[in-house]
């Protein structure tokens, strides 16, 4: 007689937990990775917009204009940036990513109008040329940091924090270190490089004021100058970024992505990006710079809903990393060499992985040849076909945007707002301070 | 006021009339090509950002004592401040010179790539932070944390250095003429070579010091952090 076995599912001890322990006993490492937090967290999916009906007036579906037009850093900047959408290419740097692919996300933002961003590692001269407009990091590392580039740059960005690792600096791992890569960083070829956590030349808001001054000297007070924080404590970073001077604060929420560092500090630093915008708009509002000093959010921005949302909530822009990187082909099954595409499952298969699921980036054995400095994966990334599907997946954005604008009456996607929320669970409610579907509640704030 | 006469050869800069922005200005737009080879400056009374992004070969005087990040990002002026700077003196210094006749507060030179930054006084905290090729000579002493995560150039103390010098050190090389008062992660002591004495000669006759050089003490990354590695224990 056999006898009956029961599983019984374990949902302290479960399979992620289990392959955790168990290769932290292997290993005796934490885990290096790259992208972005992948645990289950409230997101703008969990918001709903309340389209117009018999009390609000819609506009005509894709006939009727709806502005996308936007402007940022027009508090001191004599030369405010003009975006033709309020979606923008996050900072991501060459070594972290090729010079191709940055070629390509250039390509693709000039096409729509809207910016690119350099990274930890400097300016490279392909993504001058093919970017419109290019925002220039000042970064703790100041790798490749230069006066002639910043010069060069449409926008400024000094970078205190970002989502994925809040306090932390970042790495790039030796095999990532190509011989100009290495030349840019002034570093030794293949060495494990840390980029810093904090600024070589300043320490607290004090100093901030004037570090911002002194790039708006240099700059002779021409380009706007972002500041971007990693969302932790984000009502004071947000009102001391713009004591000290910023034109724009950019908030990276806690879903943003990174090319390496270690995955709990990706899964356990930082507030979900959700509650991170409300709490920089409502920083804003107290201290009524709202129009004077720009918003733009981060952290996990994936579709136009995504983005109709955070307008909604009070940002004036949105910045996207890896969902650009996505767009460019990072983890789809083939890359497209030579007019034709060619599985690269195997390769992910390589690096203990497959198709979906990859976040080795770090590894510098991008399978299609994204995050890589090896000339051989490089090619794996057709610059024309690369910037033709960010074109197409920005575009995308901006006509769901639009969409959902037109359905809330509004013909300015900058009109939007948070009247147009619905909350759909509490969680989401308490943290974007929008009621629950079908009350007026909001978690802390007011009655049922 | 003489300040903004282009074809002056010395033109002065009285900051008590007259703003940081219009003798940034005038260093960044109108100097070049103007054949002005000298710029002084009066009363700077502390003032930030002074002479900031200058891209030109002349000679600028600070009379006086100057604030945070003077002569910040500089390439090609010489500098000198007669008195003492502020935090983060000729931060991201690309080429040129800055000369600092009193003293400095920290962070002398950070992420400097080129050019020759000499302080006669003391230096304070990190001088030399994240340095990418400058040369920096100080006369008296440094604190703590210099010479951090500096990758490439020279860091000369002619006085003692304060504890966790040249922590987490890449390629950037320091000498000590004193007592070193402790060596960060991953720094060591080294012998001194031929290649090195020269090189300490070259900066000291440079900066206008004159030392025994047999009293100069080398120290190096170990590039024991070059490769990241768990067995290490964070323990260095």
């Amino acid at each position: 007689m056999s006898k009956n076995i029961y599983i019984e599912p374990n949902y302290t001890y479960g399979d992620h937990t289990l392959h955790y322990i168990q290769q932290a006993a292997e290993h005796g490492l934490y885990e290096i990775r790259g992208l972005g937090a992948k645990r289950r967290l409230p997101t703008f999916d969990d918001l709903t917009f309340l389209t117009a009906s018999a009390s609000r007036y819609p506009l005509e579906g894709y006939r009727e204009k709806c502005e996308t037009k936007t402007v940022l850093g027009t508090r001191f900047a004599k030369k405010p940036i003009e975006l033709g959408i309020p979606i923008t290419i996050a900072g991501m740097s060459f070594g972290a990513l090729t010079a191709q692919a940055k070629d390509a996300l250039g390509r693709a933002a000039g096409e729509m109008g809207t910016s690119t961003t350099t990274g930890d590692g400097g300016m490279t001269p392909e993504e001058r040329r093919s970017s419109k407009t290019l925002v220039y990091q000042c970064l703790p590392s100041r790798y490749g940091f230069n006066p002639d580039d910043l010069r060069k740059a449409d926008a400024i960005e000094l970078v205190i924090g970002q989502g994925a690792k809040p306090g932390g600096g970042g790495m790039l791992l030796g095999q990532k270190i190509s011989p100009r890569v290495a030349k840019m960083r002034t570093l030794p070829e293949g060495v494990d490089q840390r980029s810093a956590c904090r600024h070589p030349d300043w320490t607290g808001s004090d100093d901030l004021a004037i570090k911002l001054s002194e790039l708006r000297e240099i700059t002779d007070w021409q380009v706007p100058i972002y500041v971007k924080v990693g969302a932790t404590r984000v009502k004071n970073d947000v009102k001391l970024a713009v004591a000290a001077g910023a034109d724009v604060v950019v908030v990276d929420g806690m879903q943003g992505g990174t090319a390496a560092t270690q995955q709990v500090f990706i899964e356990h630093a930082g507030i979900p990006t959700l509650a991170a915008l409300r709490q920089a708009v409502e920083a804003l509002e107290e201290i009524d710079m709202v129009g004077q000093v720009q918003l733009i959010i981060s952290g996990g921005i994936r579709s136009g809903a995504d983005v109709a949302k955070a307008l909604a909530m009070g940002a004036d822009a949105v910045s996207i990393g890896q969902a650009a990187m996505m767009a460019l082909g990072c983890n789809a099954r083939h890359y497209h060499m030579n007019g034709e595409l060619v599985d690269a499952t195997e390769d992910f298969a390589a690096l203990g992985t497959a198709p979906g699921y990859c976040h080795h980036c770090h590894t510098g054995r991008c399978p299609v040849g994204i995050a890589t400095q090896t000339p051989e994966l490089e090619k794996r990334l057709d610059v024309d076909w690369g910037a033709r599907r960010v074109k197409n997946y920005l575009q995308t954005l901006t006509m769901e945007l639009t969409t959902l604008a037109r359905a809330c009456g509004k013909s300015n996607v900058h009109n939007l707002e948070r009247e147009d929320l619905a909350a759909l669970t509490i969680e989401a409610a308490a943290m974007a301070k929008i009621p629950l579907a079908g009350t007026d509640w909001i978690p802390g704030v007011s009655g049922y | 006021m003489d300040t903004l006469n282009p074809t002056a050869e010395a033109v002065r800069f009285d900051l008590s009339e007259t703003t940081v922005r219009e003798l940034n200005q005038y260093l960044h737009h109108e100097l070049p090509g103007s054949g002005a080879k000298h710029v002084e400056v009066l009363n700077p009374n502390g003032r930030h950002n002074l002479a900031v992004g200058v891209d030109a070969p002349v000679s600028i005087d600070i009379r006086g004592h100057a604030g945070y990040f003077v002569g910040g990002m500089n390439k090609l002026a010489h500098i000198t401040v007669h008195g003492n700077v502020g935090w983060s003196v000729g931060e991201n210094i690309m080429s040129g010179s800055i000369r600092v006749k009193g003293n400095a507060s920290e962070c002398v030179a950070a992420s400097g790539h080129g050019g020759l930054v000499v302080i006669e006084g003391d230096a304070s905290s990190r001088c030399g932070i994240s340095m990418k090729g400058c040369d920096i000579v100080v006369g008296g002493s440094v604190g703590h944390m210099s010479a951090f995560m500096a990758q490439a150039g020279t860091l000369v103390v002619c006085g003692d250095a304060d504890p966790g010098l040249g922590d987490s050190l890449y390629e950037a090389v320091i000498y000590v003429r004193g007592t070193i008062h402790g060596l960060g992660a991953d720094a060591r002591e080294e012998p001194m070579s031929d290649d090195d004495y020269a090189r300490v000669a070259n900066l000291l006759e440079r900066a206008g010091f004159d030392h025994d050089l047999q009293e100069f003490k080398r120290v190096a990354s170990a590039r024991s952090l070059y490769h990241w590695n768990a067995d290490h224990h964070q323990e260095y």
